[in-house]
């Protein structure tokens, strides 16, 4: 790797932490990131010149913490700022920083900087923006891009996210357990929805947005290197892992989108499969079960069929119906009746799913299965009927034109009684 | 004489490298093996899965089971195994009866990503 291709990638590695900790010294967002972008600066003069620091984030805290300070200092003052020699050789002071930045301080740093994008004052959107911005150090540019709006828009988006946390209360104390448990309940949760900004996107949209999917891999890694033994992240990093590690197989040439079932499974990540499947396997032994380890198992189960008919959808019905236990969501249960449809026939799942209307009138995924399961029914009208209504509720060009697939195999099976059609 | 060379590296950075730059390592890495194997000299080579993988038993007594790396510094590297195992289950198995047979210290325990079995014979 080349020097400007090794500083830029540490910089990347050391802004949460060094981000966190300048956030505790400052207690500003704001301020915070200005004193990182300015030791980052420096760096990018000194490193290449100096050769790399032993401690990357202790450099970045130290200097940001001083460069920021001094700034101060010269505003009271109208003192001039010290070269960057001055600054530039830090030997003992380095080592006794990174010796006081133990790891548990370090934890807590970066736990509060994530919570504090996703505080429960912040709009989902926001708190998304935020912690992209902030904690992962993307450009608005690259955000606005990510999220198909114009920066303006992003700009104010993010500014207005940094201004309702400034305003609310951010514990700068070293939590509690049960408030670091429930800290990290909602930076998991916001985590997996940055996972989910990608995982959802499809077409043209889907290379734009993959991006966001290896984020938030990396800031799920980033939180279980934090905290070690807590099974539900290894749940939420191998769910990810597994998810994303389909992604090439996920759509076809012209955009669409394949299922499961006829996804070319040689195009499934096998180094990310079996990341995921090692976490599951640690997580496991705890004997916490938790939503996130339910679903990464969910997921295990497909990453180790070699083929679609050997899955083990038994057990796939069975983890589903602990999920629908621990979770109940009309979403989770139209899920598991997939499973069912495996299991026991179309007839059951169709029933299952049945009640789950009301609640599901204007979900695409809800039609869509509906009418799958009428279709292996032979009851191809009500299938019909059932396609039409998931093609006007279709969130994107890929999930219309998977399910006109089905629309047009209904009309070729049809045509032989061709009267069928026309009494619609 | 055979040399164990022990990879260490910045999981953050290592982690944080593209698809194609993870690759293009890789493959520059290749060149190097290639010509040691072509020698006859190259021994097993192994990358393993990420710390966040890994579980530390402790050879106390009784052997504590803990997740993550082996973070202690006054213990030294001396060695390794490489073993075949259906999950984790089975190798800490493994690792308590290699404690037993020689206790204190620890064992680290990481799943391999990639293995090259190499073709050193002596």
């Amino acid at each position: 790797m080349t020097d400007a291709a090794w500083i830029d990638a540490a910089l990347t590695a050391a802004r949460p932490q060094a981000v966190g900790a300048l956030l505790r010294y400052f207690r500003d967002l704001d301020i915070a990131e200005e004193a990182f972008q300015n030791a980052c600066l420096r760096a990018l003069n000194n490193w290449p010149r100096h050769g790399p620091p032993r401690d990357p984030a202790a450099w970045l805290i130290l200097v940001g913490r001083n460069v920021a300070i001094d700034e101060v200092r010269r505003n009271r003052r109208q003192r001039p700022l010290p070269e960057d020699e001055a600054i530039s050789d830090l030997g003992d002071a380095e080592e006794a920083l990174a010796e006081r930045l133990d790891g548990s301080h370090y934890r807590d740093d970066i736990l509060r900087l994530l919570f504090i994008c996703c505080h429960p004052d912040l709009p989902a959107t926001q708190q998304i923006a935020l912690a992209l911005r902030v904690v992962s150090g993307l450009t608005v540019k690259q955000i606005a891009r990510a999220f198909l709006v114009s920066e303006a828009a992003m700009e104010q988006r993010i500014t207005r996210a940094k201004a309702r946390v400034a305003g609310a209360d951010v514990p700068f104390e070293t939590p509690g357990a049960v408030e670091r448990s429930e800290r990290l309940a909602a930076v998991a949760a916001m985590i997996y929805l940055i996972f989910n900004e990608g995982y959802s996107a499809s077409g043209d949209a889907a290379a734009t947005r993959a991006p966001l999917c290896e984020e938030a891999i990396r800031l799920a890694r980033l939180l279980l290197r934090l905290f070690q033994g807590e099974p539900e992240i290894m749940g939420l990093t191998a769910l990810l892992l597994l998810q994303h590690a389909r992604a090439a197989a996920r759509f076809d040439a012209e955009g669409a989108l394949v299922l499961l079932d006829d996804q070319d499974r040689s195009l499934w990540n096998r180094k990310m499969i079996a990341e995921g499947l090692a976490l599951i396997d640690k997580a496991v032994r705890h004997r916490r079960s938790g939503p996130y380890q339910l679903q990464a198992a969910i997921a295990a189960l497909h990453a180790r069929a070699t083929r679609p008919e050997d899955t083990d959808w038994r057990q796939i019905d069975l983890l589903y119906g602990a999920l629908e236990t621990m979770q109940p969501s009309p979403v989770v249960t139209l899920n598991r009746a997939v499973a069912v449809s495996k299991v026991r026939g179309p007839q059951a799942a169709l029933e299952m799913i049945e009640p789950l209307a009301p609640r599901l009138s204007n979900y695409f995924h809800f039609f869509g299965v509906r009418g799958a399961f009428l279709m292996q029914l032979g009851r191809n009208d009500e299938a019909r009927v059932a396609f039409d209504r998931a093609i006007a509720l279709a969130n994107s060009s890929a999930e219309a034109a998977h399910i006109r697939m089905h629309l047009d195999r209904l009309m070729r099976d049809s045509q032989p009684c061709g009267s069928k059609s026309s009494k619609k | 004489m055979l040399y164990a060379i022990l990879c260490y590296h910045d999981e953050d950075i290592v982690g944080s490298w593209t698809r194609e730059q993870d690759a293009a390592v890789m493959d520059r890495l290749a060149v190097v093996q290639d010509k040691l194997a072509r020698e006859g000299r190259l021994g097993p080579v192994a990358r393993l899965l990420p710390t966040t993988s890994a579980t530390t038993l402790r050879k106390d007594d009784p052997p504590v089971v803990i997740d993550g790396p082996y973070a202690e510094t006054k213990e030294q590297l001396l060695g390794f195994y490489v073993v075949d195992c259906g999950n984790l289950d089975e190798a800490l198995d493994v690792a308590r009866d290699l404690g037993a047979a020689n206790p204190g210290g620890a064992y680290e325990i990481r799943p391999v990503s990639v293995l090259n079995p190499g073709s050193v014979t002596r």
